[in-house]
């Protein structure tokens, strides 16, 4: 029996034991002389582990009696997570090198984090849930704070981790209610407690544990931490923070209220709603004033994680679907624009004030061109693809009784428009100014152009968005019946 | 020929290719090369366009030479023409050689703005022969990108304030419509526009915020939809952006900007608003007609008190634009058949008017009329186009101007006769206005010193009149040109309008016994 478990969670422990192995040999070896190397190597594995889950996985696999699931919907998340996770990794290397930062930890704790989230997306308990939370969480808390000679970056990471801790202790207290309530931590216990309506106890645990994912997406009024640490930690973990953890916290997301409490549908849409709503708006007035291009992505991020929380409120399978779809794009929108940031350098040192970018146009008219594309679609203009993303999150919000909301989300879409056009305004219509250095490394620069290929063109008829749409509806549909 | 839209539609952004891959540097020779290529794909493009026309059949009502493919999301690629689409697609092609022409003179980087003229031709062509609605959506909106460059980076003193107020406003305006869009495919299941125009939307009344809602759905949509068109047309009050966004953008960015921009919400709402919202159209319809005829008077009024001559022009379009929502929402013959008449010839009317500013700014660098005076005296072949131009925009018959307005105010004269009072006092408003301009920049004695060595139009400028001047003549003596072609499928519009009205009474009559 132990056996089947264990074949069930092979990637986990595949990465698991890598990461360990990682860490025990790098210590043997000359400081961090390892760490370019090691950098390379988590990334490949990553590609492999994801093939591998995309490829081999079929059907629906419960492992360690539920504790553990394995299905359609959790192979679609891991896929997507360990492929950001990758190329971000791979973005960071040269900037951490040349700052002295690659240090032999960092891959190691991106792969810990990792396996936190695909543990995370499995999760069929909520201790499963808990576990696979808290080591991503540990792991971001160190990464945040990698840079230990600067006080944003410690503030960052001592910000993240006192608000992450207060938020992991809702999320506890919201779990041993339901615990309390439910008589069971299984997934398939809740729902069976829930059934034909809920009792107030395990109302109070469905909110409390809402309030702790809420933080972990940061969707407002959970979001006081995300620009402050999006500011204070290094480019490239910004750049991660933005993309991997968020896919996991609202795939746990849509996996806790469909799993758990799917048959209480009524009772939590209205505040996924509300979180909805607020984020958009939130994330598109607060980001109006910012001149620093990181702090504008956390609003940014904010802003975006209201979009696909959106589809979940709708509470119907062409919901998930959507907030698949939307996560995706959103996904790989954010890779393209980080890695232009992190190309944002002026005497050898990085920028993040955005009126760097003027006449960015004139001296890098393609990379110039990759982020206007990555800013109309950040703003869902058609024809880029956060236009489709769009489409899809209101169109599941509007089915699922919620035109309201709709309405509400492109009134913020708008207003979230004008601060992506700055950003177009600096590049195309400013004034000369004291230029970047204009230095790309190579991993970026493809990285950019590859994403901003795919942004700009991945709609058009007989590309068809690479089949994104019937793999998230069939991720989907595992999850919610 | 199998697929001569998609043909069409796209040559110009194979163009933009071209340039963006094939084209290097930024000397003369490059600059020179960089507008050939633009005239040459502008002008094929409207050869295609041509084929289209030839292949088209003004007595079949339905789409023609449709395209399907299939798409995203359950969506399909689809394209087609009707009688209602096809002047529009080709009074694009028409201008946009013309426009290409008029901006030989620009020297700062001319690659990008030739690309960006090309992809907005795409963009505006897709708008014209798109049959599935989140297409029409996606060229719609997608336009706003190359226009808000195209202020943004060659425009005037104020264009950052212009092109952002421009790209907010229609873009607050549209996204109202993709949510209505959102609504109609939840509710029809489909997003093809054929289908949909034969599919009848909910009308039962239903309170939205204890606000009774009269019509239903079909009100609420038709309002999502107005936002949009309304703001591109523009109506007032939602015009405010047209004159900035003119005053500040380049000449051949004007010329598009009101020759083919603002149809699309004309074109929308003859799409869109009156054949799939019957009922909405009804209960909203004298709402419409009223805000015509103030903006027809008021901007009127507003222009004859400006000092800027593209600021004039661009509040005599807002009126112009006036007369083609009244003639939509009157919904019967004479008046659909006088607005897209309309459209068409402020197309070449407006589009040559801001041709005419573009002749003496870039001799002169300024618009402000005070600067002008006497130009008769050193440029007597422009002050002869000019002269034909502010006619036909004051609407002297003889002229396609004349027509458009008069089928109009006749078609609105038959719903609501104190509507078409009013409008028809904006015709001599619009008298007033354009001769009282063209008498402070043309005529009197050239007492400025700095227009003593102004020189008359050289031959490039003539070419791009020529066209211009023979459209309008033929226009204004040979309506049945325009109306041969668009009369059966506004036919079919119109009945189908009345028919679904009817049945709609019929059906309260038998609910309130």
């Amino acid at each position: 029996m132990i056996g089947a478990d264990i074949q069930i969670l092979l990637p986990e422990i595949v990465l698991a034991v890598y990461a360990m192995l990682a860490l025990l040999g790098a210590v043997y070896t000359t400081k961090d002389g390892a760490a370019s190397l090691l950098t390379w190597m988590t990334s490949g594995l990553f590609v492999l582990l994801a093939l591998a889950i995309g490829v081999n996985g079929a059907g629906t696999n419960i492992a360690f009696n539920g504790m553990f699931v394995d299905d359609g919907f959790a192979r679609f998340a891991k896929v997507t997570i360990l492929l950001s996770a990758a190329v971000v990794l791979l973005m960071s290397e040269g900037y951490m090198q040349r700052r002295g930062l690659l240090r032999f930890e960092y891959p190691v704790l991106i792969a810990l984090a990792v396996v936190g989230m695909m543990v995370m997306v499995s999760a069929g308990d909520l201790m499963a849930l808990y576990m696979g939370l808290e080591l991503q969480s540990l792991a971001l808390y160190v990464v945040a704070s990698l840079r230990r000679d600067s006080v944003k970056s410690t503030e960052a990471g001592l910000k993240y981790f006192v608000l992450g801790a207060l938020s992991s202790g809702l999320l506890l207290y919201g779990a041993s209610l339901t615990y309390g309530f439910a008589g069971t931590t299984l997934f398939t216990g809740i729902i069976a407690a829930a059934e034909g309506g809920a009792s107030l106890g395990l109302l109070f645990g469905l909110v409390f544990l809402i309030a702790g994912f809420a933080f972990k997406v940061s969707a407002a009024p959970f979001h006081m931490w995300t620009p402050d640490v999006y500011e204070g930690s290094p480019t490239p973990v910004t750049a991660f923070f933005a993309t991997a953890p968020k896919v996991a916290a609202i795939a746990l997301f849509a996996r806790v209220v469909h799993d758990a409490f799917g048959g209480i549908v009524g009772e939590w849409q209205q505040i996924v709603a509300f979180l909805a709503v607020a984020s958009m708006f939130l994330g598109a007035i607060a980001a109006i004033g910012q001149n620093n291009i990181k702090r504008l992505m956390a609003y940014s991020s904010i802003s975006h994680m209201g979009f696909a929380l959106m589809g979940l409120a709708a509470g119907t399978v062409g919901g998930v679907q959507a907030m698949l779809v939307y996560v995706v794009i959103y996904v790989t929108m954010n890779i393209g624009t980080f890695a232009l940031i992190l190309t944002m350098e002026k005497d050898g040192r990085p920028v993040t004030d955005i009126t760097a970018l003027k006449s960015y146009a004139k001296r890098q008219p393609l990379l110039a061109l990759v982020m206007l594309v990555m800013m109309f679609s950040l703003a869902g203009v058609p024809p880029m693809l956060g236009f489709f993303g769009k489409y899809a999150v209101l169109l599941a919000a509007y089915q699922g009784g919620l035109a309201w909301l709709a309405v509400a989300g492109v009134i913020a879409s708008v207003i979230s428009a004008f601060y992506y056009l700055r950003i177009v305004y600096y590049m195309y219509f400013g004034e000369d100014s004291q230029a970047l250095d204009g230095r790309t490394p190579p991993v970026l620069w493809v990285t950019a152009v590859v994403t901003g290929a795919i942004i700009g063109l991945a709609w058009i008829p007989g590309v068809n968005l690479f089949g994104l749409d019937p793999m998230a509806a069939a991720a989907a549909a595992t999850l919610v019946n | 020929m199998g697929n001569i839209l998609t043909l069409t539609t796209f040559l110009p952004l194979l163009g933009a290719i071209i340039l963006a891959l094939g084209l290097r540097g930024d000397d003369e020779a490059a600059q020179r090369n960089a507008k050939w290529v633009a005239l040459v794909t502008t002008a094929v493009t409207f050869i295609c366009s041509i084929f289209i026309l030839t292949n088209f059949d003004p007595a079949n009502i339905d789409f023609q030479l449709v395209e399907t493919a299939d798409w995203i999301f359950g969506l399909q690629y689809k394209m087609g023409v009707d009688g209602i689409s096809i002047l529009f697609v080709m009074l694009t092609t028409f201008l946009m050689p013309l426009v290409i022409a008029s901006c030989w003179n620009v020297t700062t980087r001319v690659k990008e703005y030739m690309i960006a003229f090309l992809i907005l031709e795409t963009l505006m062509l897709g708008v014209f022969l798109a049959l599935d609605l989140v297409l029409f959506y996606l060229f719609f909106e997608a336009g706003l990108i190359p226009m808000f460059l195209i202020i943004g980076i060659w425009g005037g003193k104020d264009r950052i304030y212009a092109s952002f107020k421009f790209f907010l406003y229609t873009f607050l305006g549209s996204v109202l419509m993709l949510v209505a869009m959102v609504a109609m495919f939840s509710e029809a299941g489909t997003t093809d526009i054929p289908t949909l125009l034969t599919f009848s939307f909910g009308t039962e009344d239903f309170s939205v915020l204890g606000i009774q809602i009269v019509g239903g759905m079909q009100t609420l949509l038709w309002l999502a939809f107005f936002a949009s068109f309304a703001v591109k047309m523009p109506m007032w009050p939602v015009h405010t952006w047209l004159p900035d966004a003119h005053v500040q953008a380049p000449t051949a960015g004007s010329v598009v900007l009101a020759a083919i921009l603002l149809k699309l919400g004309g074109y929308g709402f003859l799409r869109f608003s009156l054949p799939m919202f019957p009922v909405g159209s009804e209960v909203m319809g004298p709402l419409v007609l009223w805000l015509s005829a103030i903006a027809i008077v008021y901007t009127s009024l507003v222009a004859l008190a400006q000092s800027d001559m593209k600021k004039l022009i661009a509040y005599s379009s807002v009126a112009h634009m006036g007369f083609v929502t009244m003639g939509i929402f009157s919904a019967n013959q004479q008046g659909v058949d006088g607005a897209i008449f309309q459209m068409i010839s402020h197309g070449f009317i407006s589009g040559a008017l801001f041709l005419c500013v573009g002749v003496i700014y870039d001799r002169m660098h300024t618009r402000e009329i005070d600067a002008y005076g006497g130009l008769v005296n050193r440029m007597p072949a422009y002050a002869l186009i000019f002269m034909f131009f502010t006619m036909a925009n004051v609407g002297l018959p003889g002229t396609s101007g004349f027509v458009g307005e008069f089928l109009t105010l006749v078609g609105v004269f038959q719903v609501n006769t104190w509507v078409a009072l009013f409008a028809t006092s904006g015709v001599i408003l619009s008298a007033a206005y354009a001769l009282w301009l063209y008498r402070r920049v043309v005529m009197g004695d050239l007492i400025k010193e700095s227009l003593r060595s102004i020189t008359d139009m050289n031959g490039r400028e003539r070419v791009i009149f020529a066209p211009l001047v023979v459209m309008t003549l033929l226009l204004g003596v040979y309506p049945a040109l325009i109306l041969d072609m668009i009369g059966p499928s506004v036919a079919a519009l119109v009945e189908n309008y009345d028919t679904a009205l009817a049945a709609f009474h019929a059906a309260s009559q038998v609910a309130a016994n």
